[in-house]
């Protein structure tokens, strides 16, 4: 069976994530035991979410007994990003059938996107030209790069770049379909490791070790830091309001600092 | 900490977050060509269907409720000052958010942060 060249590619440029991905998905089978899950109930939001940050979220606030509605409220906001990703990738993937799409959102994730749209270059250049790009049933490779976003119904087969459709999935299902393997495996070892663990080792201390891992990076200019700096204190400050709203009150305190601090700068 | 919540719920709430990620992911996948066609003579913009508003909140979603998350973790307030300051998941936290600025990596960061929080354990 030939294997086609871009799978590959995407299998090889996702590995070295691994190393980030599988402290976190271990993370979340532990911190999972400590909130009283069972395991099915772990390995369900694995699936059926498949968003880290979301995911632990959803776990110490069902550990917190946070309402409900608080509870998918936060994973909803924090997955939010994800418009972003729908959005941007979305142009690469315009002529594929709507059954393949969902399948294609399932698996989307910060990482397959992120890997992808910078392994498939700019909407409308030249990609360098991808070596497994030799399907003759996909028309686009004549594709001038400059009328690619008007007229799309000319080439209902071309996408946006020169690279075929065909590579560009078969790209993101070695990115996406990866990182899901890794992201259940890690879940059921932190399962494993989890029930083993005595509590006096402080292991749930690595939840918001993750997510410092994330929010570090993520304050990267002034607005950033201050839509951080003014949510975390804020959701200090209301940490004793009742259902866990704290955390959406600081969530949405520190959004409108970023942004007029952001407006303050022009 | 454990839940209280009965199965059903834990259930409901799993169930709940994972369609409405999905609506999430899905959204523009799904509306692309139908957004499009509507707006005719689409940009060479990748994000163009999103507004500059909506895009410019979303920039600020994961700073606030990453850290909105973080904090309360780490900071506990105690009556005293040095008493706040010198808790020693604080301390820890601390030491791995340089870690978190320095290498950008989830593994390190929690590496040295379980290390010093240990550290401190013995320490203090």
């Amino acid at each position: 069976m030939n294997v086609p060249t871009e799978l590959r590619a995407g299998i090889r440029d996702v590995l070295p994530l691994f190393l980030g991905i599988v402290p976190f998905a271990v993370v979340f089978g532990v911190a999972a035991v400590d909130a009283g899950l069972t395991a099915v109930q772990a390995v369900g939001l694995s699936v059926f979410v498949f968003a880290g940050a979301a995911q632990l979220a959803t776990l110490e606030l069902l550990a917190a007994n946070a309402a409900v509605p608080v509870v998918v409220l936060t994973a909803v906001v924090i997955n939010l990003r994800m418009l972003m990703y729908s959005a941007s990738i979305a142009p690469y993937f315009r002529s594929l059938a709507g059954r393949s799409k969902a399948v294609m959102a399932y698996f989307l994730t910060d990482q397959a996107y992120a890997l992808s749209v910078a392994h498939y270059g700019p909407l409308g250049e030249v990609t360098t030209g991808a070596p497994g790009s030799d399907d003759a049933s996909d028309g686009g490779h004549a594709d001038d790069a400059d009328d690619d976003a008007g007229d799309a119904d000319d080439h209902p087969d071309s996408g946006p770049t020169t690279s075929s459709l065909a590579d560009r999935r078969w790209y993101y299902l070695g990115v996406a379909v990866s990182l899901w393997v890794v992201w259940q495996l890690g879940t059921v070892a932190g399962l494993v490791l989890g029930t083993g663990v005595p509590e006096s080792w402080g292991l749930d201390f690595t939840v918001p070790l993750v997510f410092l891992a994330l929010l570090v990076p993520a304050m990267k200019d002034v607005p950033t830091t201050t839509a951080g700096v003014v949510g975390g204190v804020v959701a200090v400050a209301a940490a004793g309001l009742p259902l866990n709203l704290g955390l959406l009150v600081g969530a949405t305190v520190g959004i409108l600092a970023g942004l007029l601090a952001e407006r303050g700068r022009r | 900490m454990t839940t209280s919540y009965p199965a059903t719920t834990v259930w409901v709430v799993v169930l709940a977050i994972g369609v409405l990620t999905f609506a999430i992911r899905f959204s523009f996948l799904a509306l692309f060509e139908a957004i499009e066609r509507r707006s005719s003579g689409g940009r060479d913009d990748s994000d163009g269907t999103i507004s500059p508003r909506v895009r410019a909140v979303l920039r600020y979603v994961p700073p606030a409720v990453l850290a909105a998350l973080v904090f309360p973790a780490i900071v506990t307030l105690e009556p005293t000052v040095v008493g706040t300051l010198s808790n020693e998941r604080l301390l820890a936290g601390t030491v791995a958010a340089a870690a978190a600025w320095r290498t950008e990596s989830v593994l390190a960061t929690i590496g040295v942060g379980m290390g010093a929080l240990w550290a401190l354990q013995v320490l203090l």
